[in-house]
């Protein structure tokens, strides 16, 4: 039992290091990407809402819509779908690279309608007296209602990981890699099972050091 | 001085608008506090939150030393608005920064830089309201009375020409009521600071306010000095909040 172990380690470690990398990869290049769009999508759709500080129905409506119309399409819809485009932009359709495109195009709505959630907690009195002393509105949104929402927003962050890690694993079903495509490649077309436990066993692990880490960074950010 | 002159607020809704402020007329001298007392719904926060265009007001204007503010935008508002601070009955503290933080947060550059010599005037403006050995507290370590004095701290950062109060009292205990309003006044007679006091209680007219207003379902029925108000009260509503009349007369 124990030189069966050894025997998978020696086999299959390297394929499961680079597939853990390829994961980590994909996964925290492409939510960077999508929270520096979703932050400023987010901002807007908060500011431009009734209760926001420059309401605007028409235009929030049709932001909505248009986000709520990306948000909508399954992930491996939107993967195939936007092929051309990924071509395009990284010259590729394969591989950590070729995935990031659709993978950030997904998450980005989702970080928009989370960043305007934890906007909307930010209590109204706040705000407003940071309007009563004269404050500009870049002053308003970087100064006082990102770091006020920022507890909220690492919370936040914490579940759009943990959905991109899923969307992760459909792209590797399309050939990015990662354990996802592991998982699929020798649990699904070949029967080895202790690959795609082990694969499912470390995707677990991650998803609770992630949701852990948020937590504590969190906790230790939030003064409330 | 601040004249408000035939001041009017609607606020639009499904069933119509609500009538806020019908025809509102005012005079508040330079170095005041002038008081403007009214039972829950009578339209007092809507006319201080008018005063510095918080709220848009429908019709009517408000003229602050010369200048009519309700056509004021962009810069000249906020340089109008940095001017006249404003206190809250929910303190409206920063809940991520500490007490100087918030202090200090008025007087910092579009990108937040703090200017010189801001950190000394915070800490000297904590320790004007007594919470000198507070700087580094967050407001959720402060009890109310003391939040309302950092809320106080930060809106004298700014050196302003106006503090607007609403129900600023009315969130605390009858010990933080006492040391608040007492701070407001000895704030008033060192600085000369004009003072627009919002609230529902006669008593914090009665310790604070040199001239009151009474307002009813958005309008002025009485004004006067605080002394001449409260020894001959004329309108049923002034005598019922004396608790010198019934409500139902
Ligand atoms: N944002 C708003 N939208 C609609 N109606 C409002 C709004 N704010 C206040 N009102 C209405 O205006 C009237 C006066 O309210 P307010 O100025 O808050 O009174 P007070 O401060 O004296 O209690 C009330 O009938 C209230 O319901
Ligand atoms: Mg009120």
């Amino acid at each position: 039992m124990l030189s069966g172990w050894g025997d998978f380690v020696a086999e299959y470690s390297g394929l499961l290091t680079t597939g853990m990398l390829d994961t980590l990869a994909m996964l925290f290049v492409s939510t960077g990407i999508a929270y520096v769009f979703g932050t400023v999508l987010g901002v807007v759709l908060y500011l431009t809402s009734p209760i926001g500080l420059k309401p605007h129905r028409v235009f929030n409506g049709i932001l909505g819509w248009i986000i709520n119309m990306a948000r909508s399409i399954p992930f491996i819809i939107l993967l195939v779908a936007l092929m051309p485009t990924t071509r395009a932009l990284v010259h590729t359709t394969t591989g950590v690279v070729g995935v990031t495109p659709p993978l950030v195009a997904s998450a980005t709505p989702f970080v928009a309608r989370m960043i305007e959630q934890s906007l909307a907690e930010v209590p109204r009195d706040t705000l407003e007296s940071v309007v009563s002393f004269g404050a500009s509105m870049p002053r308003i949104v970087l100064g006082a209602l990102l770091p006020e929402a920022l507890p909220s927003i690492v919370r936040g962050i914490s579940i759009t990981l943990i959905s991109v890690l899923g969307y992760t694993a459909i792209a590797g079903a399309v050939g990015a890699g990662g354990l996802g495509d592991i998982a699929i490649r020798y649990g699904y077309y070949r029967y080895e099972d202790e690959v795609m436990v082990v694969t499912v066993v470390l995707l677990v692990v991650l998803v609770q050091i992630i949701q852990t880490v948020c937590d504590l960074i969190a906790k230790r950010i939030d003064h409330r | 001085m601040i004249s408000i002159q035939n001041l009017t607020k609607v606020y639009d809704g499904a069933s119509g608008g609500t009538h806020a402020l019908r025809d509102v007329s005012l005079e508040i001298p330079d170095g005041d506090i002038f008081g403007i007392i009214g039972i829950s719904g009578a339209g007092k926060s809507t006319l201080v939150r008018c005063v510095n265009l918080l709220e848009q007001p429908t019709s009517g204007h408000i003229v602050v030393d010369g200048t009519d503010v309700t056509t004021l935008s962009g810069a000249e508002l906020r340089a109008f608005r940095y001017r006249t601070a404003m206190i809250f009955q929910g303190f409206g503290l920063l809940a991520q920064k500490t007490a100087l933080e918030n202090v200090c947060f008025p007087l910092a550059t579009g990108i937040g830089r703090l200017p010189e010599g801001a950190r000394d005037k915070g800490l000297e403006l904590l320790g004007r309201v007594g919470l000198a050995d507070k700087a580094d507290s967050y407001p959720a370590q402060l009890s109310g009375g003391q939040k309302q004095r950092v809320a106080i701290a930060r809106a004298l950062a700014c050196d302003p020409t106006t503090i607007l109060c609403d129900e600023a009292t009315s969130a605390l205990d009858p010990a933080s009521t006492e040391q608040v309003l007492d701070l407001l006044a000895k704030i008033n007679q060192e600085t000369g600071v004009t003072m627009l006091v919002i609230t529902h209680s006669m008593d914090v007219v009665r310790r604070i306010c040199k001239h009151v207003a009474v307002l009813v379902g958005g309008e002025v029925v009485e004004r006067g000095a605080t002394q001449e108000i409260f020894q001959n009260p004329q309108h049923k509503v002034t005598k019922a909040l004396l608790g010198k009349g019934d409500w139902n007369a």
